[in-house]
């Protein structure tokens, strides 16, 4: 019972309408973007049909655009039974970058949120435990955004001149 | 049979029946062929440092025959391996938990400088958090390099005071990385 793609695509579209756009394979990887009004019905209805089975969430994780001030959190779901897998996008601004938790559909979502937010400052309205997973409890900055600099300022030793630049 | 070196005495007075010297001479030299080390281990330097401690290189032959693997009972703190920021009060517990008289060696461009890890989850240099006595420079060290800095800290153990901590000195460098 495999899924076809062109089908979920038709199926996707008629039931969220507008809500999916930019509908992609890059690599064979079915992408589309959604918002995040939409993003837990989306989810859900991925997860909950019987058909489709997306059971389980590989990753939830983010991407920082700073020339369109645009955080990009990103969802891929797979369906085992199918070996079918999907990406889904949402854009939020950056200046106010919150999103429902996906931990209502699933448990495993709970340290990747964490990881999203500990990393990109991502709020997940609704997370459980929402507070840093890797990094020192008292970091106050968001390392993976652009913004955050490569290279500890603090450090006097590092010379340009001896590194070519 | 291989020949077996002892280390020579201390300058003093020497006649019949009797050496005289300073006590201080005499407990350096007991300290420094004494040294326990407490390897805190985290990265390929610690990999250096097991050849360090086998048959070929022979670390115990310094007297370091016991690596302490509690800090109550080391002398010597050797931070081979990068430090992350969170690795940070976990390593300064270790240091308080020794006693004095104790020492730092702060093996390899990580522990030394963060090395090639500038970035935001490494520390640069464990001497942001505590006073290192040896710095030993490699991206690993060799062994060589490793015994090189632990005969320099065996310099150190031999010429300083008996009390060190009580100081001047030592208490203002204490006080300026915040330990009482």
């Amino acid at each position: 019972m495999a899924i076809a793609t062109e089908n979920l695509i038709a199926d996707l579209q008629s039931t969220f309408g507008t809500a999916l756009s930019n509908f992609e394979e890059p690599y064979g990887l079915l992408t589309f973007q959604t918002n995040k009004d939409s993003i837990i019905p989306v989810l859900k209805y991925l997860n909950e049909n019987e058909t489709y089975r997306f059971r389980f969430l590989t990753d939830v994780c983010a991407v920082h655009y700073p020339t369109t001030k645009e955080l990009a959190v990103v969802y891929h779901v797979q369906s085992m039974e199918n070996n079918f897998r999907l990406r889904i996008k949402v854009f939020i601004p950056e200046s106010n970058p919150k999103i429902p938790t996906a931990t209502v559909l699933y448990e495993s979502a709970n340290w990747q949120e964490r990881e999203t937010y500990d990393f990109y400052g991502v709020i997940f309205e609704g997370h459980p435990n929402l507070v840093r997973i890797l990094n020192v409890d008292d970091m106050v900055a968001f390392p993976m955004r652009k913004e955050h600099p490569l290279e500890d300022p603090n450090r006097i030793d590092k010379n340009d001149t001896y590194f070519g630049r | 049979m291989s020949e077996i070196k002892i280390v020579s005495a201390p300058e003093g007075i020497e006649g019949a029946g009797f050496f005289a010297t300073r006590l201080d001479k005499v407990v350096g030299l007991a300290r420094s062929h004494s040294l326990w080390p407490l390897p805190f281990a985290t990265s390929c330097c610690g990999i250096e440092f097991m050849a360090t401690m086998g048959s070929h290189y022979d670390f115990a032959r310094f007297g370091s025959e016991r690596p302490s693997f509690s800090p109550r009972q080391a002398d010597l703190l050797m931070v081979m391996g990068t430090i992350a920021k969170k690795m940070g009060p976990v390593l300064k517990q270790v240091y308080l938990q020794m006693a004095e008289p104790r020492w730092v060696i702060a093996v390899g461009a990580c522990a030394s400088s963060g090395g090639i890890f500038d970035t935001y989850s490494v520390m640069q240099g464990i001497d942001e958090i505590i006073p290192v006595d040896v710095y030993v420079p490699g991206c690993p060290p060799r062994p060589e390099a490793i015994i090189d800095g632990f005969n320099r800290i065996q310099d150190l153990v031999k010429s300083e005071s008996m009390r060190r901590r009580n100081s001047p000195e030592y208490q203002a460098l204490m006080t300026n990385y915040g330990i009482k």
